[in-house]
């Protein structure tokens, strides 16, 4: 039935994301008590080589960053499909085998094509 | 009673991290709210015994696709004023889709009959070979056709993503 | 899960996590002196004998500092980012057997909790950067996080391999399923990758270029000061002891060592720190040795030369098992 089960065994997994999260904080919050706190404005801009900030801070930047995150998506959703392959690959054998070489092969396909057309030349 | 209580406190949260999602003014704040969200979203998949999905909702959504997001945010480079701009005038008609989406919503909810028997692939069945081994025993066999697709949609997207950054640089 | 089950897996965490901050406290520590030593100097001298208290004294620094945020920084998410980097990094050891029966949270899918975290890592790199207002943490932070999506993926691929001969994702099952032969001798290929793209992922020289100080002053963390740098530090040397136990799990054996003569008798434990420690001085002696890699070489390194090859190993190993 659903809304009756419980992964008790992630309960291990909650307890360390709680204390993670305890030691990412505390030294910040109890910080705030311990250290001093003497800003005035030239210390508080930011580091610009000694001279004051020219021009806007976030710059528009190269496109390559944006075909790299692409490329991230489409190739970590194939990386996805490859680990229930493998760990199954014992019982499904030959037959997932030809399969997963189709599905590699496809993808080899848009891989050379992104090669070829320069998208991960990083001139 | 209890993981009736668990899925309230992640239905409560997925829903206020929803709103707070689509009313940040800045769209980095959005990001990091629908970080959020979709941490609470796998947690609910752990409590569907679908550790895999809430693996894959981790490693694409929260740690792919809403890279790519902040990516593209940071490519926009939203001014302060832009940011600042929000509701255009559409926005009736975005109510009105909503409300539609709602009730197609219910309609389709309503006709949901839950099976009095249980599937082959029960909790205990699931788990006796762990979840990553059952996925990968069905995906590989029935669903072959639809497994084979998707590596088509993925090339789509390639060539999609390579045409589109490069007409840019011309 | 009873009540005392609970208290157990408490003390466990607490145990652990103190083991893991001593280590990253001491990893400084050695890794000044061992770069020290190769270029012919001393390392910290000062701070106790041969200056074995200084990892102490830079935490009280760095504890004590002036809190530093600067002007026009988006607060929140400037106060965030290091702490996201402090729990994705700590979180991940929940599923690293120190030996066969010690792991906090025995998970079926512990490979893929691994990449899942690290995934979440790139966030508190690409928002420092983002979130500080300075140009040269802007450029870090969108270098160092292209830099960790992309060698995510060749570090997922290179562990297919792995999971294919163990046939599971499971920590213990992989370290279990070696123990006739460690897997490094039937996945060369697959262990050169992946230790070369853990070095990248955790942005450790000569692939530091989100830190390269000669172009981008510190990267991404240009404008963090005081502990929330610590934090950023700290983060980077969890990343490093993780990397190093997932590759001595799933390379090297684990915690199995040899078995015949006294060696049967040395604990577990000792084996895996062996192997960690290891992997670990590799890390300093690849930063005391190799030059800083450009960063068009460097993703060129990993999307034309480390994908393949992990996609190459993959075929191969699919290959040789059906016959």
């Amino acid at each position: 039935m659903p809304g009756t089960y419980i992964p008790i065994n992630y309960l291990p997994v909650l307890i360390i994301l709680i204390a993670a999260t305890l030691i990412g904080l505390a030294p910040l919050l109890i910080g705030i008590i311990l250290r001093p706190r003497r800003p005035y404005p030239a210390k508080l801009s930011p580091y610009e080589s000694g001279i004051p900030p020219v021009g806007e801070p976030r710059e528009r930047f190269s496109v390559k960053f944006y075909i790299i995150a692409m490329l991230f998506v489409v190739f970590d959703v194939e990386a996805v499909f490859l680990y229930p392959w493998a760990v199954a690959y014992d019982k499904i054998g030959l037959y997932s085998f030809i399969e997963m070489m189709i599905f590699i092969y496809i993808l080899l396909v848009g891989y050379i094509y992104a090669w070829g057309k320069g998208a991960i030349e990083w001139e | 009673m209890l993981p009736k209580l668990f899925f309230a406190y992640f239905a409560v949260v997925i829903v206020g991290t929803s709103i707070l999602v689509i009313t940040r003014k800045n769209p980095i704040h959005s990001v990091l709210w629908m970080l959020v969200l979709f941490v609470h979203i796998a947690a609910l998949y752990l409590f569907l015994n679908a550790e895999f999905l809430a693996a894959i909702q981790i490693i694409i959504y929260a740690g792919a696709i809403l890279v790519l997001f902040l990516f593209v945010i940071m490519l926009l480079n939203l001014k302060r004023e832009e940011m600042e701009k929000r509701f255009q005038k559409q926005w009736p008609l975005g109510v009105f889709a909503g409300m539609v989406f709602i009730v197609f919503l219910v309609l389709i909810l309503s006709q949901i009959v839950v099976f009095p028997q249980l599937g082959p692939y029960s909790i205990q069945a699931i788990q006796s070979e762990g979840n990553l081994m059952t996925v990968g025993k069905v995906l590989y066999t029935e669903y072959l056709l639809p497994f084979e697709i998707t590596s088509v949609i993925l090339l789509v997207a390639i060539i999609g993503a390579v045409v589109l950054a490069k007409r840019k640089v011309n | 899960m009873t009540i005392l089950e609970i208290g157990i897996t408490f003390i466990k965490v607490f145990i652990l996590v103190t083991i893991v901050l001593l280590h990253v406290a001491y990893a400084t520590y050695c890794e000044r002196k061992v770069i020290g030593h190769m270029q012919a100097r001393l390392g910290p001298m000062h701070v106790g004998p041969h200056g074995l208290l200084q990892p102490i004294a830079d935490f009280v620094k760095l504890f004590f500092k002036e809190d530093i945020i600067p002007s026009n920084a988006d607060k929140p998410v400037f106060f965030i980012a290091p702490v996201i980097g402090v729990i994705a990094a700590l979180s991940s050891l929940a599923v690293i057997p120190l030996w066969e029966t010690f792991s906090i949270a025995n998970l079926n899918i512990g490979i893929l909790y691994i990449l899942a975290l690290s995934s979440l890592g790139a966030y508190s790199i690409i928002l420092a950067g983002w979130a500080s207002n300075s140009k040269y943490a802007f450029l870090g932070g969108l270098r160092a996080s292209a830099q960790v999506i992309s060698y995510e993926i060749a570090i997922g691929l290179s562990l297919v391999g792995v999971m294919m001969l163990a046939g599971s994702a499971n920590l213990v099952d992989i370290v279990n399923a070696q123990s006739m032969y460690p897997f490094i001798l039937v996945q060369p290929i697959a262990f050169f990758v992946f230790i070369m793209s853990a070095i990248a992922e955790t942005n450790r020289a000569p692939f530091d270029l989100p830190e390269a100080e000669s172009e981008l002053v510190a990267g991404y963390f240009t404008e963090y000061s005081g502990m929330r740098f610590g934090l950023f530090f700290m983060a980077e040397y969890v990343a490093m002891f993780i990397m190093s136990a997932i590759a001595t799990i799933c390379f090297l054996g684990g915690w199995k060592g040899p078995d015949f003569w006294v060696f049967s008798y040395v604990p577990q434990i000792v084996w895996f720190l062996i192997k960690v420690y290891a992997l670990i001085f590799f890390y300093f002696w690849i930063r005391a040795t190799l030059p800083r890699y450009r960063y068009d070489q460097l993703m060129g390194l990993g999307w034309k030369l480390f994908i393949p090859l992990a996609l190459a190993n993959i075929v191969i190993t699919g290959l040789v098992k059906l016959f």
